[in-house]
């Protein structure tokens, strides 16, 4: 039975010149429609090379993604990233942003006034709809991240990949962020592959936790179930058992087995 | 400008025409305007349109090397949205691309205006006739070295009005693409 989304062997080396560097050895993994998966590992490992590979931005070396029974070979809309420094183009306001992705995206499919309303209706989502004249440098970085996101939800795509969207927040901005991302993951039901390095942000948010090694040559180490009930609170979560136990797991898989490297700290 | 924004944009985007065309630019960039003006009023025969020529042979390598440094600086992360909504082509250039470039087109432009008034104002004095240049010269020859004084000032003050249009209408054209 094939999954939704499938990491089959996936190798990658990147060559310079004379050097090559093995990043990704043999990842494997399975995704299921609506499922939250997490990847987690210390700086350097690998990570974002595997959520590059999956949006297309890179091509694996070895073994290849295939998403709904397709084989990913290039970047697309069906697989909508929000980059950890949001990218939102700053000559463009608010509105227009996810307007060019919406126009490029539903440009056929789509009236305008359709398209109008859908992009109204995801930026209601993210609650920036009081900003939608603004251009990027007039709002917050947590209100540019939430942009990022209703931008990457407007594409509708099968699966959202999220490139440490929260990293460059402060705790109290992240923390409300991440539960707007659980109501709306609640809400729309969508697949999530999210990278972090933050060991409470993934038991927070995903079923999933997916561990990697230390590079080079990184593979998935370890892969911890959470069993938390959605939708989750976060501040009846800090006693949960099963919270604690997850959260235990992956601090001393990433800390005692497969501590940094003094060379990949920082 | 339109040929310099353009051909800035070509050796800016595919390093096949930079490799080909930089060396050449290189080359013709070094050679001072008005040695182009006598191979002009050969070719025009008039000295209306080769003083155009001149002014276009001077501003157009700052405007081509100033482009096509901004389209190589387009943020990894613009292109990467462009190439994750399928943006291509003629609208990755109107969307993203000049947008982008924006600020360091109208350096070049800038650049490119004063250069060409250095130019066309000794180019007045070599072909006569008309303008500052020649009013400059023809003083000279009359010895008012006090009209030479004041064309002088002259020349100063609307080379810093030309460069202050340029500088703020790109300023209103890129509004918010800097930051």
């Amino acid at each position: 039975m094939s999954s939704y989304l499938q990491i089959e062997n996936v190798d990658m080396t990147f060559t310079k010149g004379q050097k090559s560097s093995n990043v990704l050895r043999n990842i494997n993994l399975k995704v299921e429609r609506g499922e939250f998966i997490s990847l987690i590992g210390h700086s350097g490992c690998g990570k974002s090379t595997v959520l590059n590979i999956v949006a297309g931005l890179l091509k694996a070396s070895g073994g290849g993604v295939i998403l709904d029974g397709k084989e990913v070979n290039e970047p697309g809309p069906d697989r909508s990233v929000v980059f950890q420094n949001h990218s939102l183009l700053p000559w463009l306001t608010v509105y227009e942003n996810v307007a060019l992705a919406v126009d490029e995206v539903f440009g056929r499919s789509k009236t305008k006034a359709e398209r109008h309303d859908w992009i109204l209706k995801n930026l209601e989502l993210v609650h920036m709809t009081h900003a939608l004249h603004k251009r990027p440098s007039e709002i917050s970085g947590g209100m540019k991240q939430r942009v990022g996101i209703a931008r990457a939800l407007a594409m509708e795509p099968k699966v959202l990949l999220l490139d440490e969207p929260f990293g460059a927040l402060d705790a109290l901005t992240r923390a409300k962020l991440q539960d707007e991302v659980m109501r709306i993951q609640v809400e729309l039901q969508n697949t999530i592959l999210m990278i972090t390095h933050d060991v409470d942000e993934a038991v927070l948010l995903s079923d999933r936790i997916v561990m990697l090694t230390n590079g080079p040559s990184a593979t998935i180490g370890e892969i911890i179930h959470v069993p938390l009930a959605r939708p989750r609170m976060r501040v009846d979560l800090v006693d949960d058992p099963v919270y604690i136990q997850c959260r235990a797991a992956a601090l001393k898989f990433l800390y005692e087995r497969h501590a940094a490297p003094a060379t990949a700290v920082g | 400008m339109l040929a310099g924004i353009a051909l800035g944009v070509l050796i800016g985007q595919f390093s096949w025409a930079m490799k080909g065309l930089d060396p050449i630019f290189q080359v013709l960039r070094t050679v001072p305007p008005l040695a182009w003006l006598p191979l002009s009023l050969a070719g025009f025969q008039d000295s209306h349109p080769s003083a155009i020529f001149v002014i276009f042979i001077t501003a157009i390598w700052p405007i081509i090397i100033n482009t096509s440094v901004g389209v190589r600086n387009i943020p990894e992360d613009y292109r990467n949205v462009a190439r994750v909504i399928h943006l291509k082509n003629v609208r990755y250039f109107w969307k993203i691309m000049l947008p982008a470039a924006a600020p360091y087109i109208f350096s070049g432009l800038r650049i490119g205006v004063g250069l060409s008034w250095l130019a066309i104002v000794a180019a007045e004095m070599l072909v006569g006739g008309v303008g500052i240049g020649f009013f400059i010269w023809d003083a000279w020859n009359s010895s008012l070295i006090s009209d030479i004084i004041l064309a002088l000032i002259y020349v100063g003050i609307i080379g810093f009005i030309l460069d202050r249009i340029v500088a703020y209408t790109g300023k209103i054209i890129t509004r918010g693409a800097a930051a």
